[in-house]
């Protein structure tokens, strides 16, 4: 699904910034903004200091999927972890944001009567939060996350019924959450998988869906300069050949289109 | 209205070819991209003689002011182009001009009849930063090899033809007079400066394509002397592009002798740069307010070397 963005960037107001555990959830007033799908994304950047960070960066504005929308505000979910997320972390309620959006090709609900199974992690938990929200019905969310600070982000999924993992063990099942997605796909096969999350754990999902002939959508990520298509930067290669653009084609791929999911 | 090479514009600021893709552009924002264009006229991206995929991935790298990328030309080739693109592309307001590239004088040839014969396309702009078959040197890097294929394809088309100069050469001044001794009806420049990213902790490039280009505000300077170069040997209109991202910078390469001001990365961190960077043009020629650098028509502060503005 797609919603039209605006044309050009529009400027907005901060009005608050959570902690949700090891995450940060940015909360921007948007009254002009359109609503949205699930899936989408935002091209965000400050209007102070863009640029004021380490080795002169962040340059280009970074790209995230919305958390949630309504009521005139957008939500974000991000980590602190390089220059454009580090200038993020500094905002306040009243410091001003350029967005570009909403962006790309959302989720799609099959019309085939399957049930939908969310699956994913780390940073890539606000696209399947908005998702779980959209389609109604409290559907299943399987989270990873490497440990109990990180795992606190899984409340933002709160339209989801959520069974969180982690890699040390300090909350939920500990291991991976492919294996309670193994799990989940033997116990009932008609199913489709929504996902998102980092790029091993995308590919782990992609070739276990794949292994039980159970459709899947992707929620890819890449560096993007643009977000709208200019600058053919964000591209994957797809398995009919060639590449296609994440930020227009995407971010929602249908996991038979993709060979693999790459490192990076 | 402004003219240009016959064209009639409504502003002095267009894009560079590749930095915005109208087709994809609709896609995104509708059709309030076609109401509300940002340029006055519109460059296509680089079109090749076959489709070209464009380079592995990871393509971009984020720089100090500014970014390389190694995108590596994709595009649909030119029956590609002509069949898909140019219906859509002729949907815009705007004169379209359609930038080709080919490795000899004979591709760049078959691109240029295929592309003259179209209405849509009011003008074509020659990509020269693209190594010779025979040589492996860039075309657009030595004067006599663009003087030749100049001479190769001006005969060819009565649209006007521009002539699109790579930074990456000694003497741009020199390439440009060989353009335009064969013909040329403009020159753009810059394009990107090449670059190179190492994967952080390694030896490794981290572009897929190895080298990149090195485009945004930090080229700005650069692009700056080489229009100020070119300027002042040749007599037909320059446009001047390199790190533009507000009025200012095109008032600069402007006062330095450019007809036309391309923007290029700045449209990635705004889409509509183009049409602010116009109306922030506009009200700076009216005010006639100086630009915010040292005015060289006045006295030089006393400074020292590491003097910036402050």
């Amino acid at each position: 699904m797609r919603t039209l963005a605006p044309f050009g960037r529009r400027q907005v107001a901060v009005t608050a910034v959570d902690d949700a555990g090891a995450y940060r959830v940015l909360r921007v007033a948007d009254p002009a903004g359109p609503l949205p799908a699930a899936g989408q994304f935002y091209m965000l950047a400050t209007v102070q200091g863009w640029g004021a960070g380490r080795d002169e960066r962040p340059f280009l504005p970074r790209a995230f999927s919305f958390l949630s929308a309504g009521g005139g505000e957008l939500r974000f979910m991000f980590e602190d972890v390089g220059p454009g997320t580090s200038r993020l972390a500094q905002l306040a309620a009243g410091d001003e944001l350029w967005i570009t959006g909403p962006l790309g090709e959302g989720f799609r609900t099959p019309h085939d009567g399957r049930r939908p199974l969310l699956a994913g992690g780390g940073v890539g938990i606000p696209p399947l939060a908005a998702w779980a929200s959209e389609l109604g019905g409290s559907p299943l969310a399987l989270l990873g996350f490497r440990d109990r600070t990180h795992a606190a982000g899984a409340a933002v999924a709160d339209a989801a019924q959520v069974r969180v993992a982690t890699d040390d063990g300090s909350v939920g099942h500990h291991g991976l959450v492919t294996e309670l997605l193994a799990a989940e796909l033997a116990r009932d096969p008609y199913t489709v998988v929504y996902s998102c999350g980092p790029p091993a754990m995308l590919e782990a999902v992609r070739a276990l869906c794949t292994e039980h002939d159970v459709p899947a959508q992707l929620a890819l990520e890449a560096g993007m300069a643009c977000g709208f298509g200019a600058c053919y930067g964000c591209v994957v290669p797809v398995r009919d050949g060639g590449y296609v653009r994440i930020c227009v084609d995407g971010p929602v791929l249908d996991a038979d289109r993709l060979e693999r999911v790459p490192a990076h | 209205m402004i003219e240009f090479c016959g064209l009639r514009l409504a502003h002095p600021i267009i894009n560079g070819s590749g930095t915005f893709d109208a087709i994809a552009a609709r896609r995104a924002f509708g059709d309030a991209l076609l109401d509300d264009f940002p340029f006055s006229a519109f460059v296509s991206k680089t079109i090749t003689l076959a489709p070209r995929a464009g380079n592995p991935p990871p393509r971009l790298w984020e720089a100090q002011a500014g970014m390389i990328n190694s995108i590596g030309l994709p595009n649909r080739g030119l029956d590609g182009y002509l069949e898909h693109d140019l219906p859509q592309l002729a949907a815009l307001s705007v004169p379209l001009i359609t930038n080709v590239m080919g490795s000899s004088a004979e591709e760049v040839a078959r691109l240029v009849e295929a592309v003259d014969a179209r209405d849509e396309v009011a003008a074509i702009e020659l990509n020269v930063s693209c190594p010779n078959v025979r040589t492996g040197l860039d075309i657009g890097a030595d004067p006599v090899s663009l003087a030749a294929l100049v001479r190769a394809v001006r005969p060819l088309t009565r649209k006007p033809l521009i002539v699109k100069l790579t930074p990456n050469t000694a003497d741009v001044a020199a390439v440009a007079v060989a353009a335009e001794g064969e013909g040329a009806d403009a020159i753009s420049l810059i394009n990107t400066l090449r670059a190179m990213a190492l994967e952080p902790g390694s030896a490794r490039p981290w572009l897929g394509g190895g080298t990149g280009g090195l485009s945004g505000p930090a080229v700005r300077n650069v692009a700056i002397a080489q229009v100020a170069a070119v300027a002042r040997r040749v007599a037909v209109p320059v446009v001047g592009m390199g790190g533009v991202a507000d009025g200012t910078h095109a008032k600069d390469l402007i006062s330095v002798g450019a007809s036309l001001v391309a923007v290029g990365t700045e449209n990635f961190r705004d889409p509509r740069a183009g049409a602010r960077i116009a109306a922030e043009l506009k009200s700076l020629q009216i005010a006639g307010s100086p630009s915010t650098y040292v005015n060289a028509s006045e006295p030089r502060p006393e400074v020292d070397a590491n003097w910036v503005d402050s």
